[in-house]
């Protein structure tokens, strides 16, 4: 597995605070991350493949400075966006996940057999020519993650990939993600889905409050937000 | 908004659908300039239906085809209308029948190709221009966008407008362009984060 490192790592959005001195050595296959709005996990996500980059401290991919090579980075690292419409650029199916493809260097018939290829791994094999813009919310997510995996990354990144679907729907997405050979890396709120993931990390006020198997940081999160519901 | 209305690529393996896309640009490009050379109504007969039998050979429905001229037909009569008062029926048939024409030949171009073997024929035809530091991709790549962004943003629109009636209120133009533009804003920040993530920039 890749490792994913990150060293006293903080991050500021103007004068708010929202990650404080990140340590963590990711090595798991899967990782979940778990927290409140607004605790900065999606921030602490965002940052592994350089799309934020922070205030102070390291981030590195197998060594690699995620700051200073970006684009080096990006080529291992896919990220599956929380409204998959916003992540889908081209008219059709079949060309979005080409999209992705674009700046390979491959020729049109490598692309073709390449998104063909994953397209059926994806169960959208179906709608190559179906516009993109008009397939439920489920499949629109899977075509989301098609047109990632279709770049073949080292690990893939999901920041609330289920948020917008319905349970069956967020169920297939999830085991998909989770099915991948790839190491992952997923933020979400809903917590049932996590139950069979390497590792947990809780995030809490920009820090990791808790890092542990799942059962554990699970009952932790919940044992958190109701301190935080008496208190209020 | 659905595929048609954004003249988006009708599916298909005719001749037509097979020919490149920058032959079909370059035909289209052709057939526009000698139909705004013709000057009598039967010429312009003569083309339309060299126009309709195009389309058959491509099998593009008539349903399909309507919804590509649908919008004119708020311009045509009042063009039609302009016309017969301005000049006389033959000058109301030439530039009306033009303009029909035109859009017909963009429409059966953009129905018969995928976007992506368009951006690459722009690609092509813009190649020359990296010498001057511009880049093709970036270019096309913009295209892309920009058609992406018209169903973004008429959902938007359409969420937005829902939300509205839902609270009882009725139309106005500032209070569903601020939250409009505002929401457009956002899904262009995360429409170019994606674009990123995806390696636009590779």
């Amino acid at each position: 597995m890749t490792t994913i490192h990150f060293d006293a790592v903080s991050h500021s959005y103007g004068d708010r605070r929202v990650l404080a001195d990140i340590n963590l050595t990711l090595t798991e296959h899967s990782i979940g991350i778990i927290g409140a709005n607004g605790s900065g996990k999606s921030t602490l996500a965002r940052m592994i493949n350089g799309l934020v980059e922070p205030t102070s401290g390291t981030v590195t991919v197998d060594g690699v400075n995620v700051s200073r090579h970006g684009r080096e980075v990006r080529k291992k690292v896919g990220f599956v966006f929380t409204d998959a419409d916003t992540q889908i650029v081209m008219p059709t199916v079949a060309e979005d996940v080409a999209f992705s493809l674009r700046r390979s260097g491959l020729s049109k018939s490598e692309i073709a057999d390449k998104v063909q290829a994953t397209l059926r791994h994806m169960g959208l094999d179906e709608f190559p020519d179906h516009p993109a813009h008009l397939l439920s919310g489920g499949q629109k997510q899977m075509l989301a993650l098609a047109a990632v995996l279709v770049r073949q990354p080292q690990i893939v990144i999901a920041d609330e990939p289920t948020t917008l679907l319905d349970l069956r729907n967020a169920r297939i997405i999830s085991d998909m993600i989770q099915s991948l050979p790839q190491q992952v890396v997923v933020v979400t709120h809903q917590l049932d889905l996590l139950t069979s993931f390497d590792r947990i990390v809780v995030i809490d006020g920009g820090r990791v409050v808790y890092d542990a198997a799942p059962s554990h940081a699970i009952a932790f999160y919940r044992t958190l937000v109701d301190e935080g519901l008496r208190q209020s | 908004m659905s595929a048609a209305t954004l003249g988006l690529y009708h599916p298909g393996s005719t001749a037509v659908h097979r020919m490149s896309a920058g032959s079909k640009l370059a035909a289209m490009l052709i057939a526009v300039v000698a139909i705004v050379l013709l000057r009598q109504w039967w010429q312009l007969a003569i083309a339309a239906g060299v126009v309709a039998l195009c389309y058959a050979a491509a099998r593009i429905p008539a349903r399909v085809a309507w919804t590509q001229l649908r919008p004119l037909k708020y311009f045509i009569p009042v063009l039609v209308v302009l016309q017969l008062w301005l000049a006389n029926w033959q000058t109301a048939v030439q530039i009306c029948g033009t303009i029909v024409l035109a859009v017909s030949i963009a429409a059966l171009v953009t129905l018969t190709t995928r976007v992506t073997a368009m951006l690459d024929a722009l690609s092509t035809v813009l190649g020359p221009l990296r010498r001057v530091g511009v880049d093709p991709e970036r270019i096309a790549l913009l295209l892309a966008v920009t058609i992406r962004c018209i169903p973004l943003v008429a959902g938007i629109v359409t969420t937005v407008t829902e939300a509205r009636k839902a609270r009882g209120l009725g139309f106005s133009v500032v209070a569903l362009g601020a939250p409009v533009v505002i929401r457009s804003l956002r899904a262009a920040d995360t429409l170019g984060e994606a674009l990123i993530a995806r390696g636009a920039d590779d």
